[in-house]
């Protein structure tokens, strides 16, 4: 059945063009009730029945309520194809959700009704789009209640009033979701219901403000107009709000028409707004510059103390603290700061955290008005109410934002999910994840689809494809951590007669599974990278490919892509070539067999040479690099023992860093080098490269300060001028320089991918490795930013053609955001799921150690305690006899002294720490650090 | 964007290997020796043919073989913005082309030396899929002339888009800039004669493109021939056999 629709449509250049489509009606589209006679019920996923009624949702209630939708109590809905549309319309993330819900195995039917033949409606003359889409999704309940007729109950679930009037009236049975849901009596299915903000007041009670002492907290936001014509006469600024990640009453936003960083200090300058909003800002009197900044201070002891985290390995993970000192003599304060005047676009989204506790009201069971307090410490507290608090005070729960007014102090939101017990691993687990963003669902089985066939193994076709180079007579080998099952790397070494080494290094091809464009490279280039937990291990790619067809196991055929060098036995490289190739690995060493193998001087065998030889060449090359400026920086990097059964730690310790890693290690960093090389001489606008940023003087300042109370003067002035001085600071004290180099590695930012054609040359610059020029090419299994640099070598080589995105810059440049995005993610979770097991570790186990103060406080001092990898606050001060107890701080020598004189404490100066978990509040155990004199 | 629905539909509501819906009637040029209208959905051409008859340019003139000429032009009210255009642009001149060798493998030029056949094909309405509807029309237009053909030349195209094999693609499937594959077939000798591609696809994909689109060739073909034979009855009825 054919129906013609036609419609007028503007251009962008405000030419109106008359638009003539086809509109097919079917009857080959089906109800989807697993039972119904009439119908086709192969895809079906209703049952239909008259105990639980199928129910047609309105798109008002889509957009409002999807967390309820989401919960499995919901089951058997129709989602009309004109409500999907809708909310595709206005929402894309719910929509996408929807759709999620739609392929799960929830009882969700979509329901064609625009295309079926007697539930397609015409607009009528003066007839609004609105009403007709509204008309529409009653024809379409009214069909199903006739269809269905006697086999089940159709209710319309809405809550437009007069859609709903006008159902009723066409006698359908319509409802409002929260009548809806009443009728369920489920009480955990009502804390999920999104409030309108009228039925808000009565909230107030958590916060102690009776009615008739509500005053406005925040100024009211301008309307839009206001905003739109501020921001074209340059008296506001707009841009996205980033909040301070470890002091959340400080933000910045980057705004391009000052081409600087507005910082907004305290909370009623951010006046509502979230965490990656799009905001306006009016900037502040420049004479107030410098007294928010103080307010925000002021405003910042009220918040809860810092805890025992891991040491930071880059400044990017090191809070930003501000201490008094800092405020008075840096230039920050001449910064522009300003302040929150409208929000133009939210990001809100759900979050992960714990209500505070609270004491059980009276007469249980009924509504009780909570707090709940997110773990990202960004998110302000969140108001919710609540009729099971009994339950909830002891679970990790997720909840989401709905509004937020200017006459209350917190955000209102609604229950969505409960995660688990607090503390317990698994919960604790998964909150890491969802606060790091990180997909750890399964593969889908489109992206399964992807895989060869299983099982797997080099085909003759690959062995006579011209590209590709049989190098299985090579003594390849790799070298890992043991139990690695994702290797990703090889090597070889052999000797030429002419008294020279040919070394390679062998990668696994993956681009020759993992396809441009497919949804497997989708998947892949969404997640960025492999995650690594205390744990367990969230792949980038299907466990086939992880394991097995890519990983470069000993005594299988594998495909490669190789980088093999001549080099002189002191270690210049004379050619370099690259390759794709077939390589049979002879061994896969763990770090501990390869360095053994080259200690034992008894063994003679061949691979232990080749071993040898490579170690005797990687140390020239570190030698070397060392020399143009290389710095050797530490990082405080814990492993723990797991028990294989119930995967709790059983021991926690210094990761060790041996001969065999530097070597491996060494030829992974040249390898990077040529391939970066060679793709950016191919492609110089295109290629995907990482630098990393020299420091600022101000980004060293707290090493500076540090090392000059213990009277070292470090030269920062170049990378190599700080390595030489690094390589000097030797103390009396045998640990002292791995501790300075700690407290430099910290002051680093940390290094990023970019597209080669978004910035020039000079700032290419990797300061770390003193190397102009880096990219990532050795570990494709595990990181995608791999991928796309075998893509970019294969297309240098003339193997492939290069994949059209290289060609469209902007999506470039949005992938190595993202790409940055979810490593600095992968990397967080990491170290968060380490600090969760450090705390499970020392729940059975307190434990006394040596500790070293790496910053005085007002209260107490900082210390790092070296075999655990952690840090954490030492308070000498009870916390309430703040500033006024028995002990001085010396700002200038960075000490802190008992004012009887018996007592002081220094910078760097060791000291004993007795570990304890304690629990303050019920059900919130947190490490606790106390000195043991 | 997505052009083909979770549920399997297409933004017209079609499924992804269904063609538009085609009419056609023929002598609607009552001037010509025979002509054709041809719609496939909201694409409408029309055909017409002249010959055979003598070549008008005597240096064109060929000893053994009939001259086609083709001449194809879009009308300027086809498409919605009603623009002006020159005649004989490059994408004319080039369609043109097309049209003609495909014609060319069908009529039995060999039949007619030193004759000449002329078609004319104009797009009235255009939404994707001109060219196949161009081949489509002269194809009936030809047949309706009287010529000798070996077999009627179809035509239908046949794209990729969402990873899915599209047939027939619509104006708006068609400028979502995907693959766009358009194959014309020889039906009974199961020939092709005329293969057409925009944009790259993959060599297993573009086999199971091209598949689909010699599947709505043949499908096609069935219609035309129906069609004919209708026509034919009727000519027969009319003539009072
Ligand atoms: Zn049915």
């Amino acid at each position: 059945m054919l129906h013609t629709k036609s419609f007028v449509k503007k251009s962008r250049a405000g030419k109106i063009t008359k638009v003539v489509r086809e509109h097919y009606l079917r009857d080959d589209i089906y109800c989807g009730a697993s039972d119904c006679k009439l119908c086709d019920s192969k895809d079906a996923r209703l049952t239909a029945s008259h105990a639980s009624p199928i129910l047609v949702i309105d798109t008002n209630v889509v957009l409002n309520q999807i967390d309820l939708l989401e919960n499995p109590a919901i089951e058997d809905v129709v989602l009309l194809s004109i409500v999907l549309e809708e909310v595709k319309n206005k929402n894309l993330s719910i929509y996408n959700r929807l759709r999620a819900l739609c392929n799960s195995s929830k009882k969700f039917f979509v329901f064609s009704n625009e295309h079926h033949k007697d539930t397609y409606v015409k607009q009528m003359e003066g007839e609004t789009k609105n009403d007709r889409n509204d008309r529409a999704i009653r024809v379409a309940a009214q069909w199903y209640q006739t269809h269905l007729s006697g086999a089940a109950r159709v209710l319309l679930i809405t809550n437009d009033r007069e859609n709903k009037r006008k159902a009723v009236e066409e006698g359908i049975c319509a409802e409002t979701i929260e009548s809806y849901v009443k009728s369920l009596g489920r009480p955990d299915l009502l804390d999920q219901l999104v409030h309108p903000s009228t039925e808000d007041v009565n909230m107030e009670e958590v916060e102690d403000l009776r009615p008739s002492k509500r005053k406005i907290i925040y100024s009211e936001h301008k309307p839009m107009s206001e905003i739109t014509s501020g921001l074209h006469r340059g008296i506001y600024h707009q841009g996205k709000l980033r909040v301070n990640r470890y002091n959340p009453f400080e933000a910045y936003v980057g705004s391009e028409s000052i081409g600087d960083e507005i910082i907004i200090y305290g909370r009623s300058n951010m006046n509502r707004a979230f965490d990656g909003d799009i905001v306006a800002v009016e900037l502040l009197p420049k004479d107030q510059w410098h007294e928010e900044k103080s307010l925000a201070i002021a405003e910042e002891e009220d918040d809860e103390e810092e805890g025992v985290h891991l040491v930071p390995g880059s400044a990017d993970d090191a809070p930003r603290t501000t201490s008094q000192c800092e405020s008075e003599t840096t230039l920050a304060s001449s910064r522009p700061s300003g302040r929150v005047i409208g929000v133009i676009k939210r990001n809100w989204h759900s979050y992960c955290g714990s209500l505070e506790p609270m004491p059980l009201p009276a007469g249980s069971g009924g509504v009780a008005h909570a707090l709940f307090v997110s773990k990202d410490r960004r998110v302000p507290k969140i108001r919710i109410q609540t009729r099971q608090l009994e339950n909830l005070l002891d679970k990790r729960i997720i909840v989401a934002v709905d509004s937020w007014d200017c006459l209350s102090r917190y955000p209102s939101g609604h229950y969505v999910r409960t995660i688990g017990e607090i503390g317990d691993r698994d919960t604790e687990t998964e909150v890491v994840l969802i606060e790091n963003d990180i997909n750890s669902r399964p593969f889908s089985s489109q992206v399964l689809a992807c895989l060869p066939p299983l099982p797997w193994s080099v085909s003759p076709e690959d062995l006579s494809n011209p590209i590709r180079q049989d190098l299985r007579h090579l003594r390849v080998f790799s070298v890992d951590p043991p139990g690695c099952k994702d290797i990703d790397d090889t090597l070889h070494c052999t000797a030429l007669p002419n008294g020279n080494f040919e070394v390679g290094v062998h990668i696994a091809d993956v681009t020759n599974f993992v396809h441009p464009g497919t949804p497997l490279d989708d998947e892949a280039s969404q997640r960025g990278t492999s995650v690594y937990l205390v744990e367990r291990r969230i792949d980038m790619l299907p466990k086939p490919l992880t394991e097995d067809i890519c990983s470069l196991r000993a005594d299988v055929e594998r495909l490669a892509f190789s980088v093999i060098w001549e080099m002189t036995p002191e270690a210049d490289i004379i050619s370099t070539r690259y390759t794709k190739s077939v390589i049979k690995s002879s061994a896969a060493l763990s770090y501990i067999e390869a360095q053994a193998r080259m200690d034992d001087s008894r063994l003679m065998d061949p691979l232990t040479t080749d071993l040898r030889n490579m170690n005797v060449l990687a140390k020239i090359m570190r030698q070397r690099r060392i020399e143009r400026g290389a710095l050797t920086l530490a990082s405080a990097e814990v492993k723990f023992q797991i028990d294989t059964e119930t995967h709790d730690p059983l021991d926690i310790g210094m990761y060790q860093i041996r001969e065999a890693n530097q070597m491996v290690e060494e030829f992974m960093l040249a390898a990077n080098v040529s391939v970066a090389e060679k793709i950016l001489k191919e492609f110089p606008l295109c290629s995907l490269l990482r630098r990393h940023p020299t420091p600022t003087r101000e980004m060293l300042e707290p090493l500076l300060r540090t090392a000059a109370a213990v009277g070292l003067n470090l030269d920062v002035s170049s990378s190599k001028a700080l390595a030489d001085s690094l390589d000097s600071a030797v103390g009396n004290d045998p640990y002292f320089n791995k501790l300075i180099r700690i407290l430099a590695t910290r002051c680093m930012t940390q290094a990023v991918y970019f597209c080669s054609g978004d910035l020039s040359p000079p700032e290419y610059l990797h300061y770390g490795l003193a190397s102009p020029l880096y990219t990532h090419f050795t570990s494709p299994i595990r990181r995608y930013a791999d991928v796309i640099v075998h893509r970019l070598l294969a297309a240098s080589l003339g193997i492939y053609k290069l994949p059209t995105v290289f060609q469209d810059r902007p999506q470039l440049t949005s992938i190595a955001d993202n790409l940055n995005y979810r490593h600095r993610n992968a990397q967080m979770a990491s170290r968060a799921s380490v600090e969760l097991h450090t705390v499970i570790f020392f729940r059975k186990r307190p434990t006394d150690a040596e500790a070293r103060i790496v910053k005085i406080r007002a209260n107490g001092f900082i210390v790092f305690v070296p075999k655990y990898g952690i840090e954490g606050p030492v308070y000498l001060n009870q916390k309430s006899e703040k500033g006024g107890g028995e002990w001085f701080v010396d700002e200038q020598e960075q000490k802190i002294k008992k004012m009887d004189g018996t007592l002081s404490f220094s910078v760097l100066q060791a000291v004993n720490i007795h570990l304890e978990v304690v629990e303050p509040q019920p059900n919130r155990p947190k490490l606790q650090l106390t000195l043991h004199i | 964007m997505e052009f083909v629905s979770p549920e399997g539909l297409r933004l017209d509501g079609r499924r992804p290997t269904e063609m538009r819906q085609i009419r056609a009637e023929l002598g609607a040029v009552a001037k010509a020796d025979g002509s054709a209208v041809f719609e496939m959905g909201n694409t409408k051409v029309v055909a017409a043919v002249y010959g055979p008859r003598e070549v008008q340019n005597r240096s064109q003139l060929l000893n053994d073989q009939a001259l086609v000429r083709c001449e194809y032009s879009m009308a300027n009210f086809s498409t919605g913005d009603r623009m002006r255009k020159p005649k004989g642009d490059r994408r004319s001149t080039e369609i043109s082309l097309v049209i003609r060798q495909a014609m060319e493998s069908c009529i039995m030029t060999h039949l007619m030396p030193r004759s000449q056949i002329d078609i004319f094909v104009q797009v009235l309405q255009a939404d994707g899929g001109t060219r196949s509807a161009c081949i489509n029309a002269a194809s009936l237009a030809l047949a309706d002339a009287g010529i000798p053909m070996r077999e009627i030349v179809t035509s239908c195209s046949a794209g990729y888009l969402n990873s899915t094999p599209l047939l027939d693609l619509n104006y708006v499937e068609d400028s979502a800039g995907g693959p766009d594959v358009t194959v014309g077939i020889l039906p009974k000798l199961d020939k092709v004669t005329l293969l057409q591609m925009d944009s790259k696809l993959p060599l297993d994909i573009f086999e199971t493109v091209m598949q689909l689109a010699t599947e709505g060739c043949k499908a096609i073909a069935k219609e035309l021939r129906e069609i004919l034979l209708d026509n034919t009855k009727q000519l027969e009825f009319r003539r009072g056999g």
